[in-house]
This record gives C-alpha cells, sequence and structure tokens, in this order.
C-alpha cells in the first residue's frame, strides 16, 4: 500500500481497476494550509490521461505489473498469443494494446511481455530485430534522381524506407525504438 | 546546485543580514532541537530523539526573547517539516523571522517592502525589480493589498468561510487565486485571514472572525506569512489545544505543548512577527522554477 508521501513520477498505482503511471507529480502546499498532492497520470492499458489531486492520509493499491520473458507464439485475428518458455503458461493480447511493437513481432520473437495481474497490457521488444524484405523496388542502376532511400514491405507487412540497394528476400536489421532501418544482415 | 546561484544565495543572505543589521535588529540563534513545536494542524514535526523534535519554525524561542525584553530580533535558521516535498517545498529548508515589538502587521508590511527593494537589486542590478513567469515585478510599485474575503470573492467568486467549511480552500487558493496574481507587476499583500487559519495571530480589533495576517505573495509565489502575534496565554492554549483537537479527529497523533512559551506569553508585549522562506526569495531572485535549483544538495542527493 502506497500512502501520498510515496507519490513521485514513475510511480505505478491501481485506480479504478486499471494500472496507472505517474506521469507527473507537484506537493502545493499553502501557509496553513492542508496539503495537496497534485497528479497527472497515465491509464497503462488504453493510454488516457487523467489529472487527480489527493490529501494527506489517502492511500494507493501499486499496480500489480510483472515483466515476463515470452515468446510470441501466434497471431488470429486481432489476437496475439505468447508463451512462458518456462511454464508453459500462455497469454492473449489484444491488437490495440500492442502499439507499434506488432509492426516487428514474428513467430518465435523473445519478447517481454507486462502482466497487470493475468492480463497482457503491453509488450516490450529487443531493440533490434531481424525482418526479411518481401517487396520492394528493383534499383535501376545509373539512377540519378538522387534518391538515397525507397520503401520496402518486410515480413510482418510493415513499411519502411531503405537504402537503394536493398534487395528483396534480404534480411534487414530494424531498430524498435524508431521503426527506422539500421543495417543489412550480412551472409 | 549551478554554482552561479550558489553565489547568488549567499548575496541574497548576506543582503538580509545587512538589512537587519542596520535597522538595529539584534540577531539571534535559538536551539533547533525543542520538547515542543507550536501544535498545528497541518504542520507535522520530524522527531529527532525521544522528547525532541527539530523546529518546524523558531517562533516559540524568538518570542520569548520578546517577552524577556528583546525588542527588535531576527534569525535566518533551518527548520524541518515532515513529508513536505515538492517544486516549491524541502522537508529542510532555510527561514527568517523577524519580530518587532511595540508593532502590528502593518509594520512588517513596511519591512518587507524595504527589504524586497534591497534583494531586487541582487536579481537585477540597475532596474529594481524581479522576473517570474516573464513578468517583471517590481517591487517599488505601489503594492496591493487584498483582503482574503475578497481575493476569494474577486477570484473565484465563492465566500472563503463556505471553502473552509467544505474543504476547497487550498484548492482554490492554489488553482485559482495564486495563478490570478502570478500577473501583478508588483508584490501583493494577501490579509486579513478567518482565525481558524490564524494559530498565533491576534484578532483584528472589531472583527473576532478575523486574524491580523498576512501573506506577501510575488509573482504568485508565497514568500512569507506575518501577523501581529496574540499574547493571550489563555486564549493560546485553548487554540494549541483546538489543534491538538483537528489532529487527532483526522487521525494524526496529538503534540506537547511548549508550556515554558505559555507561561512566558504574559510577559510578551503586543508584537508583529514574521516568517520568510530563503529559498523561496532566492528562487525568485534567480527567476527559477524549482526549490531544487536554488539549494547546494537536494535530500535526493545526499
Amino acid at each position: 500500500m502506497y500512502s501520498v508521501a510515496d507519490l513521485k513520477k514513475g510511480l505505478k498505482i491501481t485506480l479504478d481497476g486499471d494500472p496507472y503511471l505517474v506521469v507527473a507529480f507537484d506537493f502545493v502546499k499553502p501557509g496553513k494550509g492542508q496539503a495537496l498532492y497534485r497528479t497527472k497520470m497515465r491509464n497503462m492499458i488504453n493510454g488516457t490521461l487523467l489529472d487527480r489531486t489527493y490529501r494527506s492520509g489517502e492511500t494507493f493499491e501499486p499496480a500489480n505489473l510483472e515483466d515476463r520473458s515470452m515468446e510470441f507464439l501466434y497471431k488470429e485475428g486481432s489476437h496475439y498469443t505468447f508463451m512462458d518458455q518456462q511454464t508453459y503458461e500462455q497469454v492473449i493480447m489484444e491488437e490495440d494494446a500492442m502499439g507499434d511493437a506488432k509492426n516487428f513481432l514474428l513467430e518465435n520473437l523473445k519478447v517481454d511481455v507486462m502482466l497487470f495481474g493475468e492480463k497482457a497490457i503491453g509488450v516490450s521488444l529487443p531493440n533490434f530485430v531481424n525482418l526479411r524484405v518481401i517487396a520492394t523496388e528493383q534499383w535501376a542502376k545509373g539512377d540519378t534522381s538522387g534518391n538515397d532511400s525507397k520503401p520496402a514491405t518486410v515480413e510482418t507487412g510493415y513499411v519502411l524506407r531503405v537504402p537503394p540497394f536493398i534487395e528483396e528476400g534480404e534480411l534487414i536489421v530494424i531498430d524498435t525504438r524508431n521503426g527506422e532501418y539500421s543495417t543489412r544482415v550480412k551472409g | 546546485m549551478k554554482s552561479d546561484l550558489l553565489h547568488l544565495r549567499a548575496h541574497v543572505i548576506k543582503s538580509i543580514r545587512d538589512f537587519f543589521w542596520e535597522r538595529g535588529f539584534l540577531e539571534v540563534e535559538t536551539p533547533l532541537l525543542i520538547p515542543a513545536n507550536a501544535p498545528e494542524e497541518y504542520i507535522d514535526p520530524i522527531f529527532a530523539f525521544p522528547g525532541l523534535q527539530l523546529q518546524t519554525s523558531p517562533e516559540i524561542c524568538m518570542k520569548r526573547l520578546l517577552a524577556r525584553g528583546h525588542s527588535k530580533i531576527f534569525q535566518i535558521s533551518h527548520c524541518w517539516r515532515s513529508e513536505e516535498r515538492g517544486l516549491r517545498h524541502l522537508s529542510e529548508f532555510t527561514m527568517l523571522e523577524w519580530y518587532r515589538s511595540e508593532s502590528d502587521y502593518t509594520a512588517l508590511m513596511n519591512d518587507c517592502r524595504e527589504l524586497l527593494q534591497r534583494v531586487a537589486q541582487l536579481s537585477c542590478p540597475h532596474a529594481n525589480f524581479f522576473t517570474r513567469n516573464s513578468v517583471k515585478i517590481s517591487p517599488t510599485h505601489p503594492w496591493q493589498h487584498i483582503s482574503v474575503q475578497e481575493a476569494f470573492l474577486r477570484f473565484g467568486q465563492v465566500d472563503v468561510l463556505d471553502c473552509l467549511e467544505n474543504g476547497l480552500y487550498e484548492e482554490i487558493l492554489t488553482s485559482v487565486i495564486e495563478p490570478a496574481l502570478t500577473d501583478c507587476n508588483a508584490p501583493v499583500i494577501l490579509m486579513d485571514y478567518p482565525t481558524e487559519l490564524a494559530a498565533l495571530a491576534r484578532t483584528k480589533p472589531g472583527s473576532p472572525q478575523l486574524a491580523e495576517r498576512f501573506e506577501l505573495y510575488v509573482g504568485g509565489l508565497e514568500l512569507a506569512n506575518g501577523f501581529s502575534e496574540l499574547n493571550d496565554p489563555v486564549e493560546q492554549r485553548r487554540r494549541f489545544e483546538a489543534a491538538n483537537r483537528m489532529r487527532r479527529h483526522i487521525g494524526k497523533e496529538s503534540l506537547p505543548l511548549p508550556e515554558p512559551f505559555l507561561e512566558e506569553l504574559s510577559g510578551m508585549p503586543p508584537s508583529a512577527g514574521i516568517a520568510l522562506g530563503v529559498d523561496r526569495l532566492v528562487m525568485l531572485t534567480a527567476d527559477v522554477e524549482s526549490i531544487d535549483e536554488v539549494v547546494a544538495f537536494t535530500p535526493e542527493e545526499l
């Protein structure tokens, strides 16, 4: 159980059944008056922002969050299924909760799934993933248009800009933090 | 803390000291570890040892010095208040307090005016103003004096007594009134607080529901709290006991009463005293938003 004295940026609490991240916090206390604890919080499931002011004596349930190492198994409709390799326990995550992570998920990829109680609410990817280019235009030798990149589609369906020399069927490295091409996998 | 702010802080403190020495105030030091502070509903002392608390304000000892015949005294000292930490709060902070006997709170308002004029020269050497949220605030301009009742009516269209009753006082003060004061190009005196917000202040002659207490705001920043001192030991004890009842009512422990202070209070002449946050004065002089920027170390850095 947290008290108002524990409130600070980065604290994760449970509110109305959802996990919230404190993104801004201030303590105000007018002379001789009661202290107010002003917070701005983000719902960790749907991202909505909430302003709440608390007073001394109020308490909060910590958000029961756990990052667990899991493997991505498969996607079915809007459901993504992950499995804990140790316990073989499976969790399903809705596409809405996946954010940009869905662009980089290939079967058998090892990721960290954030669990709120039993519910999977987020996924952290490795910083770099290897994905195969399944469609891109041929680079015409002697092209003088001056373009130093071209669009390419990778096997997850994600489209990004790659250098002109990348060809269909090549394996490339993508930085999952910004979604950009990093390098090509040699060999 | 940036090195130039450490220098600025030293200059602000030196200016304060020079200011009071030049005016014939005696600089005093009183113990920081004391058996009892003045009990207040919303101020929690830190207990350092069984039976000894760190001072939340030097007021108790300083008023005993008034009772012993010292008529103009000042002190710059550290104070501690449990679990106060924010953009404008540190649990351990630096307080300036000064007291005048045979005076009331209007004399303190004059002191504030002259002190801020002196310190503003450090903020802007030739023009004598502070800057906060891009507003230039000149302590030489005419100051606005607004009663708390009027401020609640004018800026919030609400009655302050209703707000106190409904627990909305702090919310309206900090989210409506203080922001409204940020645009003033001169310091503002918010004055004549309801007595329940002035545990140690004398009531206003003819208005027993109001206390002769004021707060000094510069650019919306609460800088100082001063009042005409209550010197009736019976009434003072009654208010301390009421504060302890309120504390128990909200689930806090009762605090011991400063008995020697109560014994000597009847010997204190009519006096006025004020507490000014030195860290906040440095924030104002430096035009910074966070108290963290004006102290050598924050608690989190230790």
